[in-house]
């Protein structure tokens, strides 16, 4: 198993969050996680990369074999966790070619391998930044300044596909896409697709899922999965909501569940 | 301010002697100031007449402030009294003073400079080694002078162009800052023992860029540091100051003087990368560093830009600024400034518009890191003849944790109704979600921080010449190790 989470419970400011949560992903899998608003998907995946703002309360992770949580963010990188952020953080003054290409070398020694020069690093960007619909001039712009909201997204599966991990986690990666770029990003993600690479799509669009076919689908509410089923389960939720699973009409933190 | 009443003191106490008579044959003049002090200075430097003149007269503007005033006190720094009289004033440069070789410095020293990838000769040299006893510097420097002399720009040590060019250093010594600026510069021109002197023919593009690196004699040019750059019509020259190295130095307080001259359509270019010894951790030691640097553009479409990145020193105090005297002339200020554990540092510039149409840029990036404190301090003058008068300027700081402080002093001073005068400044600080960001993506919570630093500077590092910019990134690196987490 690539990915094995038990039990975990996790909170912030003393406020739990996370309430037990129990996922097994293998390599070449796709799994789907969807959830209300403030259901603790986010956390999850954040929590996931390393994110150090949350505590952990209980539970275990483990990547590969090894205890996730001891790992910092930084390793738990290298070693080939990718975060696909909901809100792509922005670097003024730092290009995308400079910042990808350390990024890139940094897996890269790490993995043993010798690092990309200019010149491949250009080759391989290139080809990637076709994949998934980005113009080249994004590689002399910040990193995700004045992007809009889709190109954001675009970046982070340019990113992905340039750093080639074991476990990609896309936290609403389909939120602010048109329908086009929805296809091409899904087009993206599907060609990294591999046997030995698993994806983690959180979601809370059916339409995603109809490019991006999950192998189980997972419904978190209030911290905890309630429900996991196959890709049908996905077709449930887009049509019922999810207050026949959690049995409530309202999520976690009291919003209404139609919001979702 | 008590500052002040240390050099007030040495007025009106009555200990100040006067009569006091100094052996001339002496290598080091004793502890104090006093005209015969100057005397002995001037005297030991085999000086023309017209120096000690000028010399006295400073040191009589000086005594006058300090009596009046003592130090300035209005900067955003503290710092404890400067004894003006326990300083020795003159000391005849020394061969063998420091180690006598690498094995004898201090190991931390050298773990910065392999940290900076300086060859292993030079770091000998910046950490004080005799420069005799590590390589044949002088080679190097005569091939240098060789191809100067070409084209006719002089550059020499400030005691040379007394000996050789008297008539150039008379004419423009004190031009753009008189004896008796501030008391520093006062200070400054009454003691002063070496420095650098640079005069560009009319038409010279200067071939290379200069740097005080090439001249082998500025280990000892102490304290008080004279430059006097001097671009005449149509000339170019690009200057480089300091080294990205960390300097040790005894001496605690630096008061420099830097004065350029840019005739018409004439251009200077003058870089600095400042990094004295900071003071440790705890906030002790560290250099006082006092600098009053000031450019003229006195002919039509001259320009002359400043491009600093300060990273060291206990306290640093400095404004270059630029008189923008002939119309069309252009001045630029773009600096980095950097404090990290108990740095304090209170820098600017000052723009004064006086020609027709002239117009200035102002870039300024503060980064406060541990507990430092940063300031920035820019004056904006447009005089009422200047017409057509344009400003830009733009103060941007960045906060790394939450003990540092960055405070915005902008004075903008405007007399003519045609002029266009434009202020912005904004606050950051670096995120946990940008660390976080970078750190996913695979890179240490060093390189992230580094990465956003060198981004926020950017502006700045792109006026440096190449290497200069290369050795700027990493040498903001090192002084902010550890600055996160
Ligand atoms: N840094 C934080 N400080 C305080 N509360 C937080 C923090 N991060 C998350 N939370 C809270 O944790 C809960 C779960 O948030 P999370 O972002 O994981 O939800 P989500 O399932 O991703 O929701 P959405 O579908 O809206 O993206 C919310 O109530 C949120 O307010
Ligand atoms: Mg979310």
């Amino acid at each position: 198993m690539l990915l094995r989470i038990h039990d975990l419970h996790a909170e912030i400011d003393g406020k739990p969050i996370l309430r037990g949560i129990d996922l097994e992903v293998g390599a070449g899998e796709v799994h789907a996680v969807m959830g209300p608003n403030g259901s603790g998907k986010s956390t999850l995946a954040q929590l996931l990369a390393g994110r150090e703002v949350y505590t952990v309360t209980r539970g275990e992770v483990t990547f590969d074999g090894k205890n996730l949580l001891e790992m910092p963010a930084d390793l738990r990188a290298r070693e080939g966790l990718f975060l696909s952020f909901q809100y792509p953080i922005e670097l003024p003054g730092i290009a995308n070619s400079y910042f990808l290409k350390a990024a890139v070398n940094a897996v890269r020694r790490h993995r043993g391998l010798s690092e990309l020069d200019a010149v491949d690093f250009l080759v391989a960007a290139r080809a990637k930044m076709k994949l998934v619909g980005l113009r080249e001039d994004f590689l002399h712009r910040s990193v995700n300044e004045g992007f809009s909201g889709g190109e954001k997204k675009r970046n982070e599966i340019f990113q992905m596909a340039m750093l080639e991990p074991r476990l990609a986690i896309l936290d609403e990666t389909d939120s602010g896409l048109d329908v086009d770029a929805l296809r091409t990003v899904a087009e993206g993600v599907n060609s990294l697709r591999s046997p030995d690479r698993a994806i983690v799509v959180i979601t809370h669009y059916q339409r995603l899922l109809d490019y991006i076919v999950p192998d189980k689908t997972h419904v978190l509410a209030g911290g905890r999965i309630v429900r996991s089923g196959g890709a049908e389960l996905a077709r449930e939720v887009e049509e019922r909501g999810y207050g026949w699973i959690t049995g409530a009409t309202e999520s976690s933190d009291g919003m209404p569940v139609a919001a979702a | 301010m008590s500052s002040g009443t240390q050099a007030k003191d040495l007025v009106d106490d009555g200990e100040y002697k006067w009569g006091f008579v100094t052996d001339i044959e002496s290598d080091v003049a004793p502890a104090g100031l006093s005209e015969d002090i100057i005397r002995f200075i001037s005297a030991k430097k085999n000086e023309p007449e017209f120096m000690l003149e000028w010399r006295l007269k400073a040191f009589r503007a000086w005594l006058k402030m300090a009596a009046e005033e003592g130090e300035p006190d209005w900067a955003h720094v503290k710092f404890t009294p400067i004894d003006y009289q326990a300083i020795s004033y003159y000391a005849a440069p020394k061969k063998k003073d420091g180690p006598k070789s690498l094995d004898e410095v201090d190991p931390e020293l050298l773990a910065t400079f392999e940290k900076l990838g300086i060859p292993l000769a030079e770091r000998a040299i910046l950490a004080g080694v005799a420069v005799d006893a590590v390589f044949d510097s002088v080679s190097v420097a005569t091939t240098f002078k060789e191809k100067l002399a070409e084209v006719g720009v002089i550059f020499c040590s400030f005691s040379d162009a007394v000996q050789h060019h008297p008539e150039l250093v008379r004419k423009y010594l004190g031009s753009v800052v008189p004896v008796a600026d501030n008391f520093f510069a006062a200070l400054n021109s009454a003691v002063f023992t070496d420095g650098s002197f640079c005069y560009i023919p009319p038409g010279v593009r200067c071939p290379m860029e200069l740097s005080t690196y090439f001249r082998i004699n500025t280990a000892n040019t102490g304290q008080f540091e004279r430059t006097l750059i001097v671009a005449d019509e149509g000339a170019y020259v690009s200057y480089l100051e300091g080294c990205t190295a960390p300097k040790r130095d005894e001496n605690q307080l630096h008061a420099a003087v830097v004065e350029l001259v840019a005739h018409e359509r004439a251009q200077i270019k003058y870089s600095t990368v400042q990094n004295w010894y900071p003071g440790d951790k705890e906030g002790r030691g560290g250099i006082y560093n006092f600098v009053t640097k000031r450019g003229k553009c006195a002919g039509a479409h001259s320009k002359i830009s400043w491009t600093q990145v300060e990273t060291g020193s206990s306290i640093t105090w400095k404004y270059p600024s630029v008189i923008l005297q002939g119309d069309d002339s252009v001045g630029e200020f773009y600096s980095v400034a950097v404090t990290n554990n108990h740095q304090q540092a209170d820098t600017g510039t000052k723009m004064l518009h006086i020609g027709k149409n002239t117009s200035s840029t102002i870039v300024s990036k503060g980064i406060s890191a541990g507990q430092g404190q940063n300031s920035y301090r820019g004056l904006v003058y447009v005089a009422p003849g200047a017409e057509g008068a344009r400003n830009y300027s733009q103060c941007d700081s960045l906060l790394i944790g939450d003990k540092c402080g960055a405070h915005t002093f902008p004075y903008i001073d405007v007399r003519n109704p045609t002029s266009q005068v434009e202020h912005e400044a904004s606050t950051s600080r670096i995120g946990e979600d940008q660390i976080f960001y970078c750190r996913q993506r695979g890179l240490t919570q060093e390189d992230a921080v580094s990465l956003i630093v060198n981004g926020f500077c950017k502006q700045v590092f792109r006026e440096l010449p190449m290497e200069f910019a290369v050795e700027a990134q990493k040498l903001l690196s090192v002084t902010l190790e550890g600055a996160v987490g």
